[in-house]
């Protein structure tokens, strides 16, 4: 039986070119760039200084309170500086400059690549391991691990829910960790289900990904109540939510955790990261990356260090073609458009995509036509179209009543609009309005 | 780099469909109905329909141009659907003058005074045929027998629609049982073998349209579907109190315009709406109004004001019938 989540949804073409890639060591770069803030929540503070050497994997900068994470370095060498550098984002953020010398690794790190399966920690350190080894989410919302593992006094997990979905077109990230690095992820979810204290797990992955089911469960045999699900495709199944809803039918709540239903939810890639972190002690310094287009050359699955230029990846998988519009980090559903190559590859960045200049541009828009088609894809109920029009009138107390905070961005309206209305850019700009209201109304006067 | 890159906020990929796509297919989907048309009623049917279509394209770009000042987007299509629709509603021996103000009146006081496409609360077809229903009440009245003058416009030989027929007789205190020699058989009524508007007599083409509207998923099955049924089970009740003066839940879901209005008229996106449970409460509306101006009304037919009068409650509908929010459930444990 293949599961998936009841309401909305959209099916976009796949895509998947990337897929038969078997995952490759990128050069190391002959620098580096690693921002500070690569990660949901307050910027790292650094703790190194312009000038000093570090090996790859040494702490350069240290979460800097609980929702934050550490930041290591990705190859060894020289500070060269600590300054402001545009990140993926487009922003400009500090980050720490290093000058390639070698690739001496921190004594510490254990790597060997034999299989660790003895989980020698206990629960309490190993969170506070995964904090000091940067591990956050790598599904894209880069939520530090550690503050999810941490279950809040009063609720309880029940059942952890693994992310293997990769529901974006075009990503195959996830998928060629889960072929390749099948043992290794399923040692990475003991480890979080140790954490955690929960029996139950599930393994979510959408059934474009046969042979990515059929290698997990023949490992998950090995252990005892994990369950791997195939899922019917359908995008944004790898929402957390409706991931969620799909596996044990439970919704979060509005405004709520997942661990308000019991569940906590990891991605593959995060799982591995943890079993890297735990069993091999090893910060979160390198993660696999798409590198992906129709033009082109070799659509590929890079093992690449943190702080890497795009431009490096797209050189390694044949250059950039001529008809290049637009490059996005990420897929092309929640992904974000680089304004240059120039950019270090952070945590968070699960893929880089190529799309020609025919494809970049968006469609004339044109009215609507109230064909409703944007209330019935929106996997959270919400009305896009009523949303989009709610926030162009700055109608905010309304926008609030109908619900504009739950929206979790998936671009599903805009997607399906026939009259190629930009609800989305208008639902954010009104959840930002929003938010601004709410968090104010939260401060004491 | 050569060239600059594109930026935008995500999403970077947009689906196939269009506002022209989906009129297009609903162009498409008429096209038996037109078809059949032209069999059962013949050049009446052509010249209708070509100066309806004509008149409101040209109608909506004089108005963009030359009024509104906005740019012309009578590429979109909507315009020739307004024309199609309107044209299927009206007898094929309307003179030729009065379809032009029909249309002049559907795409100006329908549709543009509103602001044009997507925010006129009413279907402009519907606007254009009430418009002329009331204005020429003689001559959108007398419609032509099927088949019998295939060659004649303006002069076509006319009848009673069986809807009409059956007003009539029951209205001069005659049975249903004395009337049957006059209306077309259950079969004749399915292909459209009978008087009625140039585009509502054959329910099997319109079906089909129906079948092809869902498949290319321009519309859902939830407004056809509880208007027809609505109509089936209330009338249905009415027969089985009293069969002598209630004709049969079968022949009014063939007869009229019901067909039609169901499949092409109220489900205009525009005006019908947003959520599903709005979609069905809408078309039960319709669906008892209808029954109630067939069976205790003046007119024959009610089809067309049954969906203009759920059309000036889409607003409400769509405040009241909201979506299920995600999340909304009870709190687990």
């Amino acid at each position: 039986m293949l599961y998936t989540f009841s309401k909305g949804g959209i099916h976009p073409p796949e895509h998947k070119i990337s897929s038969d890639s078997r995952i490759r060591d990128l050069q190391i770069p002959a620098s580096v760039v690693i921002p500070l803030s690569q990660h949901l929540g307050a910027p790292a503070r650094p703790v190194v200084n312009k000038g000093d050497v570090v090996k790859t994997g040494q702490l350069i900068a240290k979460g800097d309170g609980f929702v934050s994470s550490n930041v290591h370095a990705s190859v060894s060498g020289k500070i060269v500086k600590i300054d402001k550098a545009v990140d993926l984002s487009g922003y400009q953020r500090p980050a720490v400059f290093i000058e390639t010398a070698d690739d001496e690794w921190d004594e510490t790190i254990d790597r060997n690549p034999a299989l660790a399966t003895v989980i020698s920690l206990e629960s309490h350190d190993i969170i506070s391991r995964i904090g000091e080894m940067g591990v956050v989410g790598l599904g894209g919302a880069t939520f530090p691990s550690h503050v999810k593992l941490s279950v809040p006094r009063g609720k309880k997990a029940e059942v952890l829910i693994i992310n293997g979905v990769e529901c974006e077109p075009y990503l195959t990230s996830d998928h060629a960790l889960m072929i390749e690095k099948g043992e290794e992820i399923m040692m990475g979810i003991q480890i979080l289900r140790k954490a955690l204290g929960v029996e139950k797990v599930i393994v979510g992955i959408e059934n474009n990904k046969p042979d990515a089911i059929r290698n997990l469960s023949v490992i998950a045999k090995k252990y005892q109540a994990v369950k791997v699900a195939g899922l019917k495709v359908k995008y944004p199944q790898g929402g957390e939510k409706q991931l969620i809803k799909a596996l044990i039918n439970r919704e979060v709540p509005s405004g709520g955790l997942p661990v308000d239903v019991g569940a906590v939810a990891f991605n593959v890639g995060t799982a591995f990261a943890v079993y890297e972190a735990i069993q091999k002690n090893k910060p979160l310094f390198e993660r696999i990356v798409t590198v992906t287009g129709k033009s082109l050359k070799k659509p590929s699955n890079f093992r690449v260090r943190i702080g890497t230029p795009v431009s490096a990846l797209i050189e390694a998988a044949g250059g950039l073609p001529e008809d290049t519009g637009k490059i996005i980090a990420g897929g092309p559903m929640m992904g974000k458009a680089l304004a240059s190559t120039d950019v270090p590859v952070v945590k968070g960045c699960s893929g880089i995509l190529l799309l020609p200049e025919n494809e970049s541009k968006r469609n004339r828009i044109e009215p609507c036509i109230r064909c409703s088609k944007c209330v019935s894809v929106c996997p959270m109920g919400l009305e896009p179209y009523l949303l989009m029009s709610l926030s162009q009138k700055d109608m905010f107390d309304r926008l609030e009543e109908e619900k504009v905070m739950d929206c979790i961005e998936c671009g599903s309206c805009s997607y399906t609009c026939p009259a190629k209305r930009p609800l989305l850019d208008y639902i954010r700009l009104g959840k930002a309005r929003v938010g601004k209201i709410i968090r104010s109304r939260k401060k004491p006067a | 780099m050569s060239q600059l890159l594109t930026i935008s906020p995500s999403p970077h990929v947009f689906g196939q469909k269009t506002v022209k796509s989906l009129m297009t297919g609903v162009i498409i989907a008429l096209i038996p109905t037109f078809l059949m048309s032209v069999f059962i009623f013949g050049i009446g049917t052509l010249i209708v329909t070509s100066v309806a279509v004509v008149t409101c394209v040209l109608t909506e770009y004089l108005i963009q141009k030359y009024l509104m000042h906005t740019e012309t987007r009578i590429g979109d299509g909507s315009a020739i659907v307004t024309g199609l629709l309107l044209a299927f509603n009206l007898p094929s021996n309307l003179p030729w003058w009065i379809i032009i103000l029909g249309s002049v009146f559907a795409i100006g006081i329908g549709k543009m005074v509103y602001g044009g496409l997507g925010n006129n609360p009413f279907n402009p077809a519907i606007v254009g045929r009430v418009f002329l229903l009331i204005s020429f009440p003689v001559q959108m009245t007398s419609w032509p027998l099927p088949i019998a003058s295939r060659m004649q416009y303006v002069n076509a030989i006319t009848g009673a629609t069986p809807l009409g027929i059956m007003k009539e007789g029951l209205r001069n205190g005659e049975a249903l049982t004395d009337l049957s020699g006059q209306i077309p058989g259950h079969m004749e009524l399915f292909l459209g073998h009978m008087s009625g508007s140039l585009g509502e007599v054959s329910a099997i083409a319109l079906l089909l349209g129906f079948v092809w509207l869902l498949y290319k998923r321009i519309i859902t099955w939830h407004i056809p579907v509880v208007i027809i049924a609505t109509v089936f089970s209330f009338t249905g009740i009415l027969w089985l109190i009293d069969p002598v003066h209630n004709a049969s839940p079968v022949f009014h879901i063939l007869t009229g315009g019901l067909m039609i209005g169901a499949i092409f008229m109220a489900t205009d996106l525009v005006t019908s709406p947003m959520t599903k449970a709005g979609m069905i409460l809408y078309a039960l509306g319709i669906g008892i109004i209808t029954v109630v101006i067939r069976v205790f009304g003046a007119y024959p037919e009610g089809v067309s004001f049954a969906i203009l009068i759920m059309n000036a409650f889409v607003p409400l509908i769509n405040r009241t019938m909201k979506p299920k929010r995600f999340g909304k459930e009870v709190k687990y444990g």
